[in-house]
């Protein structure tokens, strides 16, 4: 089914009906996996937990995702007395059309991504720094002392954790020479080893760089143990301290559709996209099987740690992170030289 | 910022900062009750905190004033909630001093007992509840699972499962039986590899020690001025302890220790519990070993108590610190005034000042290491 959904989706169908098929099959792909990504966590939340998670609604809790949906939209959407409405109306959309956007360059298969773009890196971290705007204009707008500290917290934290993963990006582009995601993909064909996390030769540190990766990805993505700007035992619910219904439930989609996003850009850089290790199965089950269990690694450490200290995440980032991920830069750099002139 | 944004009167010496005010609570998922603390905040540091008391008050003492002491009875339970046997004990205990009733040894053993039992289940509580306020979502289940098995076993004897009223002038209510004995033990043998666990995964994990050593230190002289006892000034180094030094009920024939660490950091306070938990593992352990046969209640009191005239007082040492009860009789059937002397109350009150200068989070990780119980404080 897999397949003919790729042959359906081939550059051969004319142009607009790819185009509408992907723009369905994005928003599709993206609200099931925000959805179910909730009923995933607080599963996982329950499993960690010695509790069952989510029972009642559906087998097994499945149709709580629908339960939670129809509560959220059938609640009033207030806009606070004072606030800045135009603002305060427009912070959830921006939270969530970058990630929209930035799925479209993601290879889920071999010819799967909505637009092959050379730049197709770039993109992404184009539009994430959207993402943080969003955040901080929520929070602006919002008129409320936590969600200002919330807002202010979220810009600190995302400028110092953009850098080491900027950084991180550098590196693998240089490495793999391209800014395009098929591409870069394409490189790592072949048995695992050939993925981008083991290939020692060209960056020794290489398992450094995906765990920077990793740290950055938590860090930007606000999840805990960096989750600043929610924090709800310090600033209630931070940022989205105001926000009631679905303007909640947006932001709340936002969250795992980064989480998505982040996960499927590690495993496109990282663990060889939809290449697969054995030569069997179709790419987009190998792109979704190690992207949930990135998704899953995500949601195991936010019921794992406790939060960490904000001037501690900060000196983990200027004082770790990026000294480390330069040195990996450099290592790297210096490496293709050497390897270029032998 | 339109969040009050206005010129404090300078707070301190120095010039005077753009401060505003941070309304904490009363309804605040870090301050677990209705406990608010008025922050004045320059940025995400704290100026100043007033912690706003009442929004719970109940009238426990003027309670006291108008009703017999076996009808008061159950009120102390419900001061401090999460460590009721020890309240109860305070109270049965200074009737039992004023009216001199002899309480069988068995009784006192059960009382111990007991109310270890109890402050292994509070502990548990601010355990999971702390971790919460630091973000680590997870071993607060772990808590409730133990504390689970310790409501059970007291459910067995008392008939409630928090606020129990066990304790009787003369003894308890009822014997222990053998499920509870079995139980009891089978706690013991259960929570001493659990503790060890929640060592290795928590106290040892390094967002945690981050988060806590050397935060908000509080020094000895500071416990002395505010009155604060408990764990709180045994994380601050000073060796104090009612079971220690003005020994009650059976607890001199008890072999215990009593754990201080002299940072007086939010480390310290952890630790403190942390080690208070194991403490009263051998304590349950001793009791069960050692509980005489016997009756558990004295003979021959009285229907209705009238204390002979006087002011009577009796302290214990509670989950949170020293609580005291203080009962003045003038002959007749209700007393003439109840004093009760909480802990939690002296523990906030030092807030203030510790809080000083901190950052919000750790501001709010002191106040969890405090371990306040709000309708303790308001009484």
């Amino acid at each position: 089914m897999i397949q003919a959904l790729e042959k359906l989706l081939s550059p051969l169908w004319p142009e607009p009906l790819r185009l509408v098929l992907f723009v369905v099959g994005m928003v599709l792909f993206v609200a099931l996996n925000a959805m179910y990504l909730v009923w995933v966590e607080r599963k996982g939340a329950g499993r960690f937990q010695r509790r069952p998670g989510p029972t009642e609604v559906g087998p097994a809790g499945l149709l709580q995702p629908v339960a939670d949906g129809i509560k959220l939209m059938s609640k009033q959407l207030i806009v606070p007395a004072g606030v800045d409405s135009t603002l305060f109306r427009i912070a959830p959309l921006l939270v969530m059309a970058p990630v929209l956007m930035s799925l479209a360059v993601i290879p889920f298969g071999q010819d799967l991504a909505a637009r092959n773009i050379n730049a197709g890196l770039l993109m992404i971290f184009a539009l994430g720094s959207i993402n943080v705007m969003a955040l901080m204009l929520g929070g602006w707008s919002s008129r409320n002392k936590y969600a200002i500290i919330s807002a202010a917290r979220v810009v600190s934290q995302n400028v110092a954790y953009e850098i080491p993963m900027l950084l991180v990006v550098i590196t693998m582009a240089m490495v793999t020479g391209t800014l395009n995601l098929n591409e870069i993909v394409r490189q790592q064909s072949g048995p695992f080893w050939h993925w981008n996390l083991f290939r020692l030769g060209l960056n020794p540190l290489m398992p450094v760089t995906f765990l920077i990766f990793y740290i950055c990805m938590l860090a930007e993505t606000n999840r805990a143990p960096f989750d600043m700007a929610e924090a709800e035992s310090e600033l209630v619910a931070g940022a989205y301290t105001e926000y009631a219904g679905m303007g909640f439930g947006v932001f709340f989609m936002a969250e795992y559709a980064n989480i998505v996003l982040g996960c499927s850009l590690a495993t496109v850089l990282f663990l060889g996209g939809w290449q697969s290790p054995i030569g069997r199965l179709p790419g987009l089950v190998w792109f979704l099987l190690k992207m949930y269990f990135l998704v899953f690694s995500v949601v195991w450490v936010r019921w794992t740690f406790p939060r960490t200290q904000f001037y501690g995440l900060l000196n983990l980032s200027w004082k770790l992170l990026i000294p480390l991920s330069l040195f990996t830069l450099i290592l790297s750099s210096a490496m293709l030289k050497i390897l270029r002139a032998l | 910022m339109n969040a009050q944004a206005s010129i404090s009167p300078s707070p301190a010496a120095g010039p005077p900062k753009e401060t505003f005010v941070l309304n904490l609570g009363p309804q605040h998922p870090a301050t677990h009750g209705v406990l608010r603390v008025k922050m004045t905040m320059d940025g995400e540091y704290l100026v100043r905190a007033e912690p706003v008391c009442g929004y719970v008050h109940r009238m426990q003492e003027k309670m006291g004033e108008n009703r017999t002491y076996a009808q008061y009875l159950p009120n102390t339970s419900r001061i401090d909630y999460l460590s009721a046997m020890n309240y109860t004990h305070a109270f049965v205990g200074a009737v039992e001093r004023a009216a001199r009733i002899q309480v069988p040894p068995r009784a006192e053993y059960i009382r111990v007992i007991t109310s270890e039992l109890n402050r292994i289940s509070s502990h548990l509580v601010w355990w999971g509840a702390f971790l919460l306020d630091l973000g680590g979502f997870t071993p607060l289940l772990y808590a409730f699972d133990d504390r689970e098995k310790i409501l059970d076993l007291l459910e067995g004897i008392t008939g409630s499962r928090l606020t129990y009223c066990y304790y009787r002038f003369g003894g308890v209510c009822n014997d222990v039986d053998e499920v509870f004995l079995k139980g009891a033990r089978q706690f013991v043998a259960h929570m001493r590899p659990r503790l060890k666990m929640y060592r290795q995964l928590v106290t040892e994990n390094i967002i945690l020690r981050k988060r806590l050593v050397g935060i908000g230190p509080i020094s000895p002289e500071l416990c002395r001025q505010y009155g604060a006892t408990g764990p709180v000034l045994r994380g601050s180094g000073v060796a104090y302890d009612v079971r220690k030094a003005e020994p009650y009920g059976a607890y001199p024939e008890f072999d215990f220790d009593i754990p201080t660490f002299p940072e007086g950091d939010s480390m310290a306070r952890y630790l403190v519990r942390m080690e208070e938990m194991a403490q009263s593992l051998r304590i349950i352990e001793q009791g069960l070993a050692k509980l005489p046969a016997g009756p558990v209640r004295a003979e021959k009191l009285p229907r209705v108590l009238k204390l002979p005239a006087g002011d009577y007082c009796y302290a214990v040492e509670a989950a949170r610190g020293r609580f005291l009860v203080r009962i003045v009789s003038d002959r007749k059937e209700i007393p003439y005034r109840v004093k009760l002397r909480t802990p939690c109350l002296s523990n906030l009150s030092l807030f203030e000042e510790a809080s000083r200068g901190l950052l919000l989070p750790d501001a709010l990780a002191l106040l969890g290491s405090l371990d306040l119980v709000i309708p303790d404080i308001d009484r």
